[in-house]
């Protein structure tokens, strides 16, 4: 299934080896090393300013880092254009605040990467588009406008616009975090519903419910390290960091 | 509460929004009464000058009699002069043609419904049409040297093919301005700075002055081009500060959005970025095309007759000397249709654009 003979052999999608990544003189990631199998679903946690969402942000070069490698099916991501161009046709992302393009319609948001990265026509990126929308349960939308829209639908919007690349790799930037309550149930939904379909998914989150329902593996984030990484199951009950357990407990504890 | 409102009472009727408005409290009824009184008697004055006491006929002795009155005869005398300047008087429905031509094709490139691919073609085939309007020399047509182009049509020609010309030039600059690539940006740096840093008069004078001694002996580039590269260079400098300002008001986010899912960086500008910049910035966008239209006037200086020109090259006859007033008015108010259009146009627009989306 894999374009690339090295790394189809143990099923590893992504690669993350010995990643260090500066702002300035501010050391943001300090040797990761992370690798990630084809349908596996990884939460990462971590306090906020840990590096999680930086770490993800690598992965489709939103983020450049300075020392090690990040390879995606494959493809090594560097300076190269034509790497980054094949790794971003791999790799959606959902961000924390949608950053849907407010001046097309949801039809139009949808279809514009298959149109334009993928050279698919019209027509049938728009059919595509509609059965996504129904997906996450709002193909009454298509015409409206982002701003017409609440905020979790415009998240789920967002999920869609993703999924319409066919991507390999799904990453979720705290994609919960900017939802009103009573709107992160129905957006949870959607991604739990994703997840159980087998995308490979990577999902910087705070919300230990979903973790514990679709993770195949939770890593948590400390000042730019990973400090633990097990499955929800070892890692909410038996956590063996300690500052694992300082943070599960504040996170936990409301 | 015994009766629950369901709509806020609401009062209808001039006589309740005067009381309202007008007449809410002693002071404020004083100062409406002074208001209204200053008006009346300013327009009854207007009315007075303007209509009653004119003269509307071309004669400069009942102009002379009438001394508290406008004299609207030096226009109904002089106005072919003031609106083709030294065109070819036997000629002179060659410009009116071109300028009919050209604002009707204007206001169909500004409805919405017409944006479609065909215009770029009927723009290029309508330049050339106008050229051989109004240059002639063929089809019959008597050749005038465009040195002989004067008054409205040459405005309108400095103003409209500078602002076609000054906006794409003005979005390259801004965007080469943001480039990542050191030399692009230190390129677009100079040049707006350099060109924002020196008044137009002077870009002027050195594109008809200084210019031709850069260039080889022999090669001469007409005057009225030179004029019309300085007011594109002149704009495409303050366009590009406008639109750096709304590219800067795009959030971070769309880029990223647009780089997660693979467009190119043209394809995230043409689609994404640029569509919500433009939209951002059309009320300064549109201050400056209205600030160059009138700055077209300064070709004077380097001896063109636009319309600001042709009007004070007529009162320079000693029989009419005296109606300067008149003949500014006549030349103020068709400044003034064409920059209100354009500020009324782009209200519209900006209304037009939010209705879809309602934020």
């Amino acid at each position: 299934m894999s374009s690339n003979g090295q790394t189809s052999a143990d099923d590893i999608l992504i690669h993350v080896n010995d990643l260090n990544k500066w702002y300035g003189e501010f050391h943001v990631l300090k040797d990761i090393n992370l690798h990630v199998k084809k349908g596996e679903k990884i939460i990462i946690c971590g306090p906020s300013g840990s590096g999680k969402s930086t770490l993800i942000r690598c992965m489709n070069r939103l983020e450049k880092y300075q020392a090690g490698e990040v390879l995606i099916d494959g493809i090594l991501l560097d300076d190269n254009v034509k790497n980054l161009e094949a790794v971003r046709k791999e790799v959606a992302m959902v961000f924390q605040h949608f950053n849907l393009f407010p001046h097309m319609t949801i039809l139009d948001n949808l279809t514009l990467a298959p149109r334009l990265v993928n050279k698919m026509p019209k027509k049938d990126a728009e059919e595509m588009a509609m059965s996504y929308l129904e997906r996450v349960k709002i193909p009454q939308q298509a015409n409206k406008f982002p701003g017409q829209l609440s905020g979790g639908q415009q998240q789920r919007v967002a999920i869609a616009r993703a999924l319409c690349s066919n991507p390999r790799v799904m990453l979720f930037d705290e994609p919960t975090s900017a939802l009103d309550p009573e709107m992160i149930k129905e957006v949870l939904d959607v991604m739990v519903e994703l997840a159980e379909e087998g995308t490979t998914m990577i999902c910087v989150t705070h919300e230990m419910g979903f973790a514990k329902q679709v993770a195949d593996r939770v890593i948590f984030m400390d000042e730019g390290r990973i400090i633990e990484e097990n499955t929800p199951h070892e890692f909410f009950d038996n956590p063996q960091n300690e500052r694992t357990q300082l943070f599960l407990s504040q996170i936990l504890g409301h | 509460m015994s009766n629950i409102a369901i709509k806020p009472p609401s009062q209808s009727g001039i006589v309740n929004w005067m009381k309202e408005n007008l007449f809410s409290n002693k002071l404020n009824t004083v100062i409406s009464i002074i208001c209204i009184y200053l008006v009346v008697k300013f327009l009854a004055g207007v009315v007075d000058w303007g209509i009653l006491n004119a003269v509307f006929a071309a004669d400069a002795s009942a102009c002379k009699a009438a001394s508290d009155g406008a004299c609207w005869g030096v226009i109904s005398e002089k106005y072919r002069f003031i609106i083709f300047g030294t065109y070819p008087a036997d000629e002179q429905w060659r410009p009116l043609l071109a300028m009919v031509w050209f604002v009707g094709l204007i206001i169909c490139s500004l409805l919405r419904s017409f944006w479609k691919l065909w215009l770029l073609p009927l723009w290029i085939a309508s330049l050339i049409g106008l050229g051989i309007l109004m240059w002639g020399g063929v089809l019959g047509l008597s050749y005038v040297e465009n040195t002989q182009w004067g008054g409205l049509p040459l405005t309108l020609m400095l103003a409209v093919v500078g602002t076609v010309a000054a906006f794409p030039l003005g979005i390259l600059l801004a965007l080469g301005r943001r480039s990542e690539l050191p030399l692009i940006r230190v390129w677009c740096v100079a040049f707006i700075e350099l060109v924002r840093g020196v008044p137009l008069i002077s870009v002027l004078f050195m594109a008809s002055v200084m210019f031709p001694l850069f260039l080889p002996e022999g090669v001469t580039i007409d005057k009225l081009l030179r004029a019309q590269i300085g007011i594109i260079l002149f704009t495409s400098a303050y366009l590009a500060e406008v639109f750096r300002g709304g590219l800067q008001a795009v959030p971070k986010g769309q880029y990223e959005a647009a780089a997660a899912m693979g467009l190119t960086y043209w394809q995230t500008m043409r689609v994404v970025v640029m569509p919500q910049a433009l939209r951002i910035v059309i009320p300064p966008t549109v201050n400056s095309f209205i600030s160059m239209f009138k700055d077209t006037s300064l070709v004077l200086i380097i001896g063109l007759f636009d319309l600001l020109a042709t009007a004070k090259v007529a009162i320079t006859d000693p029989v009419w000397r005296a109606f300067y007033i008149e003949v500014y008015i006549f030349v103020a108010a068709i400044y003034f249709v064409f920059c209100y259009s354009m500020a009324s146009y782009a209200n519209n627009l900006e209304t037009e654009l939010r209705k879809g989306e309602q934020h």
